[in-house]
């Protein structure tokens, strides 16, 4: 099995070109995680259960433990590492600290991508809608209400803007 | 960031950008240079033992550098005893690959190591493993009958066994005016921290390692690594900067920490193991446990019996025990009490402490009976809790450091609306709705051990702290700086703290709620201590203006040590080290508790939970839609993390008590939903209002910073008054946990 072809991949991460030589079933999220040094996207559950590996490819937000890497040739991805920019932070990312919407951590880059990806979908309106719709990425230390409320600052504040 | 003091201020925790922008790096998370990889494989039967073992298909591969097994393994420490960690329940440690023996379900049996990580998890299905079985029992509901009392050992002096027998439990029972009695049925379940285990261990050379673990105690890790390798312990390092969450499965070196050092040093290469979801169900666990209830009352409502068993599973190697049937007498007088706790061997590995470890699975029975009664007696469940009220520890006769439950009663149910509940089940609806309303109460142990820090003051006057406590996600970081800023009047941002690292002062396994009372006060002492030391330094430099000045005569302010009479007498701290030669002034302090002023007082924090439900009539279907939880914990140090604490463990309480099991097949001794699919914790659109209030409550005795602590007091109460609402909505009382939609149809 493992004498098989890599297969010669490029796609952008956080506006970076990357070119890498990955075997045909190699998970986004492990090229990730241990060729390219991107640890910011996290593994949970590897099984498309936890929403930990969350990431937005062409802007939508994307289990990258269920995506091939081979898959994405000519992508544009964004991981957590490229939502800051110039180390300024989006304003979920600062909506995130202010209401102490992550304890442990572990979820929150995937609770990030997929709330940003989640709002520019722009299917939710209510807090209900949000909280149905952010129900693919779990949280085990239970700051489920300081994570939707972050969510409501920055989707009301759109919304007004 | 500059107000003082800065313990009581609401402060975003101080790793919050590194953990938003994903900078922040967790155990399994260092790609270090030639980094191998090691996949466990894990016994696919029960008990038994491995008769054959073949390895060759996967050591075929190319990359594939070694498969571990009993077989082939370094010799490691003789005795058992080396291998038992400070949270160690009495028998015999589990020892991994020690030898054919299959003690349990998915126990590691080998560790394949390759050149990737998809190698490696690739040629562990390659492993051909021959067993022969024998029959095992991992039923407890089946085997109660074979329940026993508990070993007692080191482990047990934080967690007492039932208190003894008071008064003659069976004839006030038989006599009392209302009963009321329950059997509780609670499942296994499993800490799942969203985080996966993970160990990177890096060969250092001549039997010395640098290990990033996931864990709740490096300097734990780093004994038992030396232990049981037969490294000094100085040549062991454990780090654990961040980790993603634990809940009690960090307690104890998890099995890939031995997989990760033994492979690294046998191939005197880095290697890391990660496990898998399903490899998280293949350690500890919250038992299963079967309670057994019988409370009496007079007509009055005061409490005359209680009668309170528990029987848990435990593994056959060792005694893990609970503190499960101790609450009851601890809330409630009465003069007639028994209680037992139990415990039935099985062929399972070892239970390990999960949050709220005993209180949540006891004070659901405790609390639900107590619920039970009073509507046998037709008194308010608040008001029953009131006439109820234990003005010291019944159990001991012990008075109490503090106790502010009354007003989490009172505060709880002003905010929640408590008054507006209607008396009878099925009496409240909202369109196709039942509704129901339900309380409990929570206590929770504030206890305290002894640990070790250090604090330094720089060239630049700044203050650094520092220990080897991890921050599992209580925010440890933020609350410690906190201490640390006021032990000497500094700004927060002029204060660093180092942690998580074995290599800095001692501190114990964090768990148990007594992190902020354990190692916040060490903190505090060695402030202490330096600010003396920094004060008697001041004092000898040439024109000092302290002059004749007593340490009581000074206060510490803005970078300054200044005379309380003569404001503008000061002397910077940077001056100070200065005339030191410009070397950091620092002390390293050992904080004992004061056991001879504390074992004359019972220490706890208090809840009231406050919860409606609302529950379809057709479907079944059950919604928490609000719940209040009032907490009494001393001094709370950061009420914006402190409440973050309590809403997890509200949500905590909506998964126990609706939510999450692990389901064995008897028949095959297995877990059934080892992913997190089939294991159900409670996702966004099931949680709703939360509203958290912290009641004052000054304590003086309790430890040197009068808080206690709050991990688990938010999962105390609230299972128990979920269960007490759905039985006000639709007049079922169910005692299993969790209880789903077909138990109300």
């Amino acid at each position: 099995m493992m004498d098989q072809q890599l297969i010669s991949t490029s796609f952008t991460i956080n506006r970076k070109e990357y070119k890498v030589s990955v075997a045909p079933w190699s998970s986004l999220l492990d090229v990730m995680r241990e060729t390219l040094d991107l640890t910011g996207t996290k593994k949970g559950c590897d099984h498309g259960q936890c929403g930990a590996c969350t990431v937005l490819i062409n802007g939508k937000r994307v289990l990258s433990c269920l995506t091939l890497a081979v898959m994405k040739e000519g992508a544009e991805i964004t991981t957590i590492e490229g939502i800051a920019e110039d180390g300024k932070l989006h304003p979920l990312q600062q909506a995130f600290i202010d209401h102490d919407a992550f304890q442990c951590g572990y979820c929150t880059p995937g609770q990030i991508c997929s709330a940003i990806g989640m709002l520019q979908e722009g299917k939710a309106q209510s807090r209900a809608e949000v909280k149905e719709l952010m129900s693919g990425n779990l949280c085990r230390c239970g700051a489920n209400t300081n994570i939707i409320d972050a969510i409501m600052e920055i989707k009301e504040g759109a919304a007004h803007a | 960031m500059s107000t003082q003091p800065a313990i009581g201020q609401s402060i975003s925790r101080l790793e919050g950008f590194e953990k938003v922008t994903g900078s922040a790096k967790y155990a399994g998370e260092y790609n270090v240079p030639d980094l191998l990889y090691g996949y466990v494989v894990n016994s696919t039967i029960t008990k038994g033992e491995i008769l054959n073992f073949n390895a060759d298909a996967a050591l075929a591969l190319p990359g594939v550098i070694k498969v571990f097994y009993y077989g082939n393994r370094p010799s490691l420490a003789w005795f058992n005893m080396q291998y038992a960690d400070m949270d160690a329940p009495p028998g015999t440690p589990f020892r991994p690959l020690q030898d054919a023996e299959i003690k349990y379900n998915g126990q590691p049996i080998a560790l394949v190591v390759a050149e990737s990580f998809e190698l490696a998890k690739y040629a562990a299905t390659l492993v051909k493993v021959d067993y022969k079985e024998e029959t095992f029992t991992t039923d407890l509901i089946a085997n109660q009958a074979s329940a026993r009392s508990p070993k007692v050992g080191l482990a047990t002096a934080l967690k007492p066994p039932p208190p003894k027998p008071v008064g003659d439990f069976e004839a006030a029972y038989d006599t009392a005016f209302a009963k009321a009695s329950g059997k509780f049925i609670h499942g296994t379940e499993h800490h799942n921290p969203l985080e996966l285990f993970a160990t990177t261990t890096i060969y250092e050379g001549k039997g010395k390692v640098t290990i990033y673990d996931k864990t709740q105690g490096t300097v734990n890790c780093q004994l038992y690594v030396g232990n049981v390798f037969g490294l000094h312990f100085k040549d062991v390092r454990v780090i654990s900067p961040y980790v993603g969450g634990a809940f009690g499965s960090g307690l104890r070196p998890q099995y890939q920490l031995f997989l990760s050092v033994m492979a690294a040093l046998e191939l005197k290469r880095a290697v890391r193991v990660t496990l898998d979801r399903t490899q998280m169900f293949s350690f500890g666990h919250r038992p299963p446990t079967t309670q057994f209830t019988r409370f009496a009352a007079a007509a009055d409502g005061s409490l005359r019996a209680i009668n309170h068993t528990a029987i848990a599973e435990t593994s056959r190697f060792e005694d893990y025990t609970e503190v499960v049937v101790n609450w009851a007498h601890m809330l409630y007088p009465a003069k007639n009490t028994l209680m037992e706790y139990k415990l039935v061997p099985l062929d399972v590995f070892s239970p390990l402490d999960m949050r709220a470890p005993g209180g949540s699975t006891g004070l659901h029975a405790v609390e639900s009976t107590m619920d039970a009664l009073s509507y046998q007696l037709g008194i308010d469940p608040l008001e029953f809790r009131l006439i109820n009220y234990a003005e010291k520890d019944e159990s001991t006769g012990r008075p109490y450091s503090s106790k502010e439950l009354r007003k989490c009663y009172e505060e709880g149910a002003a905010r929640f609306g408590w008054s507006e509940r209607l008396p009878q089940p099925r009496s409240m609806k909202r369109g196709n709705k039942l509704v129901g309303y339900g309380m409990a109460t929570g206590i929770w142990e504030a206890m305290q051990l002894p640990a070790r820090a250090k604090a330094l003051i720089n060239a630049e006057g700044k203050l650094e702290v520092s220990s080897a406590v991890t921050d599992i996600g209580t925010g440890t970081l933020t609350v410690m700086t906190q201490i640390a800023a006021d032990t000497l009047g500094l700004a927060m941002d002029d204060v660093t703290f180092s942690y998580g690292d074995s290599k800095m002062a001692f501190a114990p396994i964090q768990g148990g709620s007594f992190t902020v009372a354990t190692v916040g006060s060490a903190i505090k002492a060695a402030g202490l201590a330096l600010a003396k030391k920094l004060f008697r330094k001041a004092k000898q430099m040439q024109n000092s203006p302290l002059g004749k000045a007593k340490f009581e005569d000074v206060e510490f302010r803005d970078g300054l040590i200044a005379l309380k009479a003569q404001p503008k007498a000061v002397i910077a701290l940077k001056d100070i080290v200065s005339a030191n030669k410009g070397r950091a002034i620092q002390s390293t302090n050992f904080n004992l508790p004061k056991v001879m002023k504390l074992k004359n007082y019972s220490r706890a924090a208090h809840s009231a939970a406050f919860v409606e439900v609302e529950v379809d009539e057709e479907l079944g279907v059950i919604n928490v839609t609000r719940a209040v939880t009032a907490v009494a914990a001393g001094k709370i140090i950061n009420p914006k993390t402190a409440r973050s604490q309590i809403l997890g463990g509200m949500v905590w309480s909506i998964s126990k008590a609706l939510r999450e099991e692990t389901i064995t097949d008897h028949n095959f001794g297995k877990y059934m939903n080892q992913n997190l699919g089939e294991y159900h914790i409670p996702v966004h659109a099931d949680i709703h209002e939360l509203d958290v209030i912290f009641v004052e409550e000054k304590d003086d005795i309790v430890n040197e910073l009068g808080s206690k602590g709050i991990g688990e007091i938010g999962l105390a109460a609230m299972p128990a008054a979920i269960a007490n609402a759905i039985f006000h909505a639709t007049g079922k009382r169910i005692n299993r946990f969790p209880i789903h939609l077909d138990d109300l149809m």
